[in-house]
């Protein structure tokens, strides 16, 4: 791949691959996708996220041609797709359900786009190989799907979206059938493939933790509409709203007024108590505003002895403890009144000798103002 | 208390088991009497099988039958597929709610009022255009399409509505026009249901009496027509014999339907794990 840039996004006047104009579907009075513009470029891994209902899958149907926008343009590599029927995209899609055809092999199932395509049958046979090997199914070729495991139908739905070499793949929730082992390491595959094929995926899923590590970019989607765009780490250390906040990871949410602000940083007051918190923003805030601090509960510390290092403290009690193993999450119910969420990683083997945290504990919790999330409102 | 309940339930099934099959097989077993007289047993005989054979009228109805019931089921399943095709899964068209109704009317429609209007059709058709010349195995075989593609469509609609529509958008997303779809995918999966269909049309046609006697003209006598006259003239012990060859038959062919339809079944869940 001849690549201009590895982030094509954050340039000024980068040419999109896909091009997304004000689509709005609607189905009767049900509006699925809402006057929505996106822009995605050549080779990226594009993450749609969002709950059921969100309109993720309509856009990838819409993407693939099975369902027209109602008003809007979709156009693909220049060329405009919105009404151009699925069978002359150049788009290719790889099904939640993966659809292999029952009744043919697996090797028939991969060339079966090729054939559509008047692919003459020696380089057929070269292609399908191909791709067989290329998903590490070589001796599978002339098994039906049903005497495959989940896994392998995943792979020939994968070969079989992938042989006619299209400009895009959409893939709908690809991992969602597999078990948690294996989608960690299908996860690594796909993108090793996506690297390999510089083909431009758009990767619908519910999964955040899916998003987060297959993306380039994430759109998180709510009702119809995108709540923000951006690459993971930006979604997850600044997100827009309370719903992302919530969505991707968990976050601390602290209902909170603006009493003080000197350029970017900012002293807030919690809302039913006197503590006062600094955190350091560029949301445009003023003196007076009642917004929301988000915090993410790995970036608070937790200890039995104060945190002078901090320019947030504030004191609690241990109220439930989690342990994970690697990590324990604390529940800490603290002296101004609210709920905190904080996890830690176990650096302590034993319980003795009081290093431990337990139950009912009185801790310090301690956070850097440049840790704490402004939310707009 | 629970013996004596699941006595009493035995006893109800068994009841009910021998009101329906206990005529039947009796008639089976007087197809084998040697006595002329229905009621009466003279020993076991396969006589009436054999004058049955003999007999050039049984053998004429049978072949029309046969040949009526083969064209019935062949058209009722290309027609009745298309329709329930077009009942699954085009969504929208105009008339759709019209199209449903009437493809399902000839479900419940009585058979005597199917018979008369197709009869009244004939007649007005052959008035104005002179076609049907003379009513036979023509007019016999048009009126049971019109009826038994009904029951293909269903089941073939039913069939459709059960699996989702992944499939032929894949094909079509891999570049297959949507009448290639059809041959390549809707088709093929459809088969099984196809078959059972073929063999429902078949049957239907093979034992209907009313609408083929509304319909048929002179000198076209179905199998079922014949059977109706020879009763009125009296019982008879060749008419058990045939009976016993059409139960047989149609027993094969149920058990047949049965068995591809469950194949299906298993192979459908197979695919779903």
């Amino acid at each position: 791949m001849n690549q201009a840039s590895a982030y094509p996004w954050r340039e000024a006047g980068a040419t999109p691959f896909i091009s997304i104009k004000n689509v709005t579907k609607r189905f009767g009075n049900f509006t699925a996708v809402d006057d929505i513009s996106l822009d995605i470029y050549k080779g990226e891994l594009f993450g749609l996220l969002g709950g059921s209902g969100c309109g993720k899958t309509t856009l990838l149907r819409m993407l693939a041609g099975f369902e027209t926008p109602t008003t809007g343009s979709i156009s693909i590599d220049g060329a405009d797709m919105t009404d151009v029927p699925p069978y002359e995209r150049p788009v290719n899609m790889m099904f939640q359900s993966y659809a292999l055809f029952p009744h043919m092999s697996v090797e028939k199932n991969i060339a079966y786009g090729l054939k559509r395509d008047g692919v003459k049958g020696a380089e057929v046979k070269e292609r399908v190989a191909d791709m067989l090997s290329m998903v590490e199914l070589g001796d599978f070729g002339k098994r039906k799907p049903r005497q495959l495991s989940g896994g392998q139908r995943q792979r020939v739905a994968l070969a079989r979206a992938l042989v006619k070499r299209p400009k895009v793949l959409l893939l709908d929730e690809p991992l969602a059938a597999l078990d948690k082992r294996l989608r960690e390491q299908t996860q690594f595959e796909l993108m090793n493939i996506q690297d390999r094929t510089g083909v431009t995926f758009v990767v619908v899923t519910h999964d955040q933790e899916e998003a987060m590590t297959l993306s380039t970019r994430i759109a998180v989607m709510d009702a119809g509409k995108f709540m923000q765009i951006g690459e993971p780490a930006d979604i997850y250390e600044n997100p827009a709203t309370r719903y992302i906040a919530n969505f991707i990871g968990s976050a601390n949410l602290i209902p909170v007024t603006v009493i003080d602000r000197q350029q970017d940083k900012l002293r807030l007051q919690h809302e039913s108590s006197d503590t006062v918190f600094e955190a350091i923003s560029d949301q445009p805030a003023a003196v007076g505003d009642n917004t929301t601090l988000a915090l993410r509960p790995e970036k608070i510390l937790i200890d039995k002895s104060p945190l002078p290092d901090c320019d947030n403290n504030v004191q609690g009690t241990v109220k439930e403890i989690a342990y994970l193993g690697k990590i324990s999450t604390y529940r800490v119910v603290t002296a101004f009144g609210e709920t905190l969420e904080v996890t830690a990683p176990n650096q302590v083997r034993t319980s003795g000798a009081g290093h431990r945290i337990e139950w009912d504990d009185q801790v310090y919790l301690g956070w850097s103002s440049y840790s704490a999330i402004l939310l707009s409102s | 208390m629970k013996a004596g309940r699941s006595r009493f339930l035995l006893g109800m099934l068994c009841f009910g088991f021998a009101f329906l099959y206990v005529p039947i097989i009796l008639m089976m077993i007087y197809s084998f009497n040697y006595s002329k007289l229905v009621p009466v047993w003279g020993g076991f005989s396969t006589r009436w099988y054999s004058e049955l054979f003999q007999s050039e009228e049984v053998w004429n109805a049978t072949m029309l039958s046969l040949k009526i019931a083969l064209l019935n089921a062949t058209f009722a399943t290309m027609l009745g597929t298309l329709a329930g095709i077009a009942l699954a899964r085009i969504h929208k068209f105009r008339g759709r709610t019209l199209f449903t109704g009437m493809i399902s009317a000839p479900l419940v429609m009585p058979e005597v009022i199917t018979g008369l209007s197709l009869l009244l059709l004939f007649i007005t058709l052959n008035q104005t255009i002179g076609w049907p010349a003379e009513r036979g195995i023509t007019t016999i075989t048009i009126a049971h399409i019109t009826f038994s593609m009904a029951f293909v469509a269903i089941i073939i609609q039913s069939r459709l509505a059960g699996t989702g529509q992944d499939l032929e958008e894949a094909a079509l997303d891999l570049g297959a026009k949507p009448f290639r779809v059809l041959w390549d995918i809707t088709l093929p999966q459809l088969a099984p249901g196809m078959v059972a269909g073929w063999l429902l049309a078949f049957t239907l046609s093979l034992d209907d009496l009313v609408i083929a006697s509304f319909v048929s003209g002179p000198g076209a006598t179905t199998l079922p027509m014949l059977i109706y006259s020879r009763i009125r003239l009296g019982l008879r012990p060749d008419i058990n014999a045939l009976a016993t060859i059409i139960i047989l038959a149609v027993t094969i062919s149920v058990l047949i339907a049965g068995w591809i339809m469950l194949r299906q079944q298993r192979q459908m869940q197979q695919r779903e794990i």
